[in-house]
């Protein structure tokens, strides 16, 4: 929830060069931006604005917008240090968005899906109820159309401003999780820096896939929350999505540039459609997690698990991912 | 300092200075009492003027009292926890214990329990009475394990057709390293996606402080409902305060914005009841306050049992689906 604090690192500076948040390298913009927004000299990955998720993931020309027309209501008549309802104009108007989450049904290397992505630019990606309602709507026309459902997670967490409605939001986005299970049909949640609060703890975690980007700091309470309650540091690496890894909680951390494939590669085995395989079980071994961004601290154990389960089980159902993924998300 | 000083005192640091006159007034009626017995002199005219004076101020001060003192009401020392509701309004409880993974949170009880005919699944916050007890109860901050050892038991009355009934009273779910690294947030989260499938009625009710995705993690329920003085929210007033505020201090204001007392959730449709406390609030009468949740709980399971299982489910996934629906059309601000 403490998505104000991200907010202000948001803005990027207007000039030529940019100053790397993980390795304090000066990035050449033009070049910065044509790596997605990933510092070329430590793979920090920056946080993407919604729109450009959707250009870097979709197929070009595939991403047909749904339910654009939602808008938020100041139900509360929220007023802090500038009433909420001023608020949500000003951002809309400095956005060009209507809310935090764009979602469309869109194609990936040829692959239907539904895509819902979180756009941090508005309020810090918070969730009231039209993040709430979108997240649920992508969710309901994967079921009706029978495809995988993919969310880019990208938030502070629940939207303070709605309240106790925001909170709800997080019984809605599960709901349609549950409902989603029920019908079969199949979810990856892929955790982008930042994700935290009431979205980390809703729908981002309950997917039947979770994915991170390398680096994204990934969490339940924010950190200072965490540190000022336990009154002690926080270890090197704290809740960052490598640290997930480590302890469990995420399927596999992917680095952007190869996210699109890896995505496309996934959906094909919870669909069972075709996929040519570029690198194949050889690659995974070895290369993939260098490419991760060259933060994966995984050891080959890992590793030798993946492919023996990747060559016993060529195609797995889609029934039985699901039954892993959700075993796996019990398990601890 | 006699204790009663100390006593307010301690209230008045606990932002519950609107106390003070009742408080003031509960004790002068006990000094005639004493009095009374003591000297044998009759005082009863006295004392019946004084306690329907009191009765009158506390009526006054409780009917207006604001969203924070509220949230100071809801946290009071002597509010009922989930332990007493379990000892005086259960006739018989068994408690069950562990996640059976990796603990046995004690800042979330389980157990089997029965109140006249009815029995249910228990499962709450637990917020412990004496100092060691909240230690190790966190004050009421659950852990991973806490929730999954609540979705556990909740899974077996599933199996066995108990009904579920949740008592929620938390700051919120806790905040630390060892919590994280147990997954806090994907337990909560799959705590609120799997009680959308429990095939048995669930009630929950808010019985002091509903914080956050600690207290909607236990908190999916066919019928939810609040007591009075209750608050739930999506983030605790001072938490909110220091993020858009920049200052703890303004926890007052932010309680306020948040809208999160009993009355204003019912408002907005967050939940289906509130439950009325007894005059002077639920630490003024624990036992007036048992009756009223007792009652409430019967009511609604009897009422729930009406549903063909199916249906119980539609309409509890209905019920979270509505809330909060957006606009068609942006709002203006002139």
């Amino acid at each position: 929830m403490a998505w104000t604090r991200f907010t202000k690192k948001k803005d990027m500076p207007g000039g030529l060069w940019i100053k790397c948040e993980g390795c304090g390298s000066m990035l050449f913009r033009k070049e910065f931006e044509a790596r997605h927004r990933v510092c070329a000299s430590c793979g920090y990955h920056f946080t993407l604005p919604g729109r450009d998720r959707i250009e870097l993931t979709a197929d070009e020309g595939s991403f047909e917008e749904l339910h654009v027309d939602l808008f938020a209501e100041d139900r509360l008549g929220f007023v802090d240090r500038q009433p909420y309802a001023e608020k949500l104009v000003a951002t809309r108007k400095k956005t060009g968005e209507n809310d935090a989450a764009i979602i469309g049904n869109a194609k990936i290397l040829g692959h239907d899906c539904v895509l819902a992505v979180m756009n941090f630019q508005f309020l810090g990606g918070s969730m009231g109820m039209v993040v709430g309602e979108k997240i649920a709507r992508a969710i309901e026309t994967a079921i009706e159309r029978k495809v995988p459902v993919l969310i880019f997670a990208c938030s502070g967490g629940a939207r303070m401003h709605e309240g106790a409605i925001s909170l709800m939001q997080m019984a809605k986005t599960c709901a349609a999780l549950s409902k989603l299970r029920d019908a079969g049909g199949f979810s990856i949640s892929v955790m982008t820096h930042p994700t935290t609060g009431g979205v980390t703890a809703s729908f981002a975690s309950v997917c039947d896939l979770l994915i991170a980007e390398p680096g994204a700091l990934i969490g339940f309470a924010g950190p200072r929350v965490i540190a000022t309650t336990i009154k002690k540091e926080l270890p090197k690496g704290f809740q960052r999505a490598e640290f997930l890894l480590e302890k469990g909680q995420i399927d596999r951390i992917v680095a952007r540039d190869a996210m699109r494939e890896e995505l496309a590669r996934l959906i094909a085995y919870a669909t069972g459609a075709p996929f040519s395989v570029v690198g194949g079980a050889a690659e995974e071994a070895g290369v993939e997690d260098g490419a991760a961004g060259a933060v994966d601290a995984e050891t080959g154990g890992g590793d030798d698990k993946k492919k023996s389960r990747r060559a016993k089980k060529p195609k797995a159902s889609r029934k039985t991912a699901a039954a892993e993924a959700s075993s796996g998300s019990d398990r601890r | 300092m006699s204790s009663s000083e100390h006593r307010a005192a301690e209230t008045i640091q606990n932002g519950l200075g609107f106390e003070r006159p009742l408080l003031e007034m509960e004790q002068k009626i006990a000094e005639l009492e004493r009095l009374a017995q003591s000297t044998h002199l009759d005082l009863a005219g006295e004392i019946k003027a004084l306690q329907e004076r009191l009765r009158r101020q506390t009526a006054e001060v409780y009917g207006s009292l604001t969203p924070w003192e509220k949230v100071n009401v809801a946290r009071h020392a002597d509010r009922p926890l989930t332990s007493d509701y379990v000892q005086n309004m259960c006739d018989d409880f068994v408690e069950l214990h562990g996640d059976r993974v990796f603990g046995d949170d004690r800042a979330m009880v389980t157990g089997l329990a029965t109140m006249g005919d009815l029995r249910f699944m228990l499962v709450g916050h637990r917020k412990g009475k004496t100092v060691k007890d909240r230690l190790a109860c966190n004050f009421g901050c659950a852990h991973p394990e806490g929730y999954r050892k609540a979705l556990q038991k909740m899974k077996l009355a599933e199996r066995m057709n108990l009904p579920i009934v949740t008592l929620i009273n938390t700051p919120g779910a806790y905040p630390g390293i060892g919590a994280e690294e147990r997954g806090q947030a994907a337990a909560i989260a799959t705590n609120i996606l799997e009680m959308f499938g429990l095939r048995v009625p669930i009630l929950s009710i808010v019985i002091g402080e509903g914080g956050s995705g600690g207290a909607l993690g236990i908190g999916v329920g066919d019928r939810v409902g609040i007591l009075e003085h209750s608050y739930y929210s999506v983030i605790s007033p001072e938490g909110c305060a220091a993020i858009l505020w920049k200052s703890g201090d303004k926890a007052p204001d932010a309680a306020e914005a948040l809208k999160l007392t009993s009355g204003e959730l019912l408002k907005h449709g967050l939940v289906d009841a509130v439950i009325e406390e007894p005059l002077g609030g639920a630490h003024r009468d624990p036992a007036g306050t048992y009756v009223r949740v007792r009652n409430q709980i019967e009511t609604w399971i009897n009422e729930l049992r009406g549903y063909e299982v199916d249906e119980l489910l539609d309409r509890r996934y209905a019920k979270f689906r509505g809330m909060g629906l957006p606009l068609a059309s942006p709002i203006e601000v002139g």
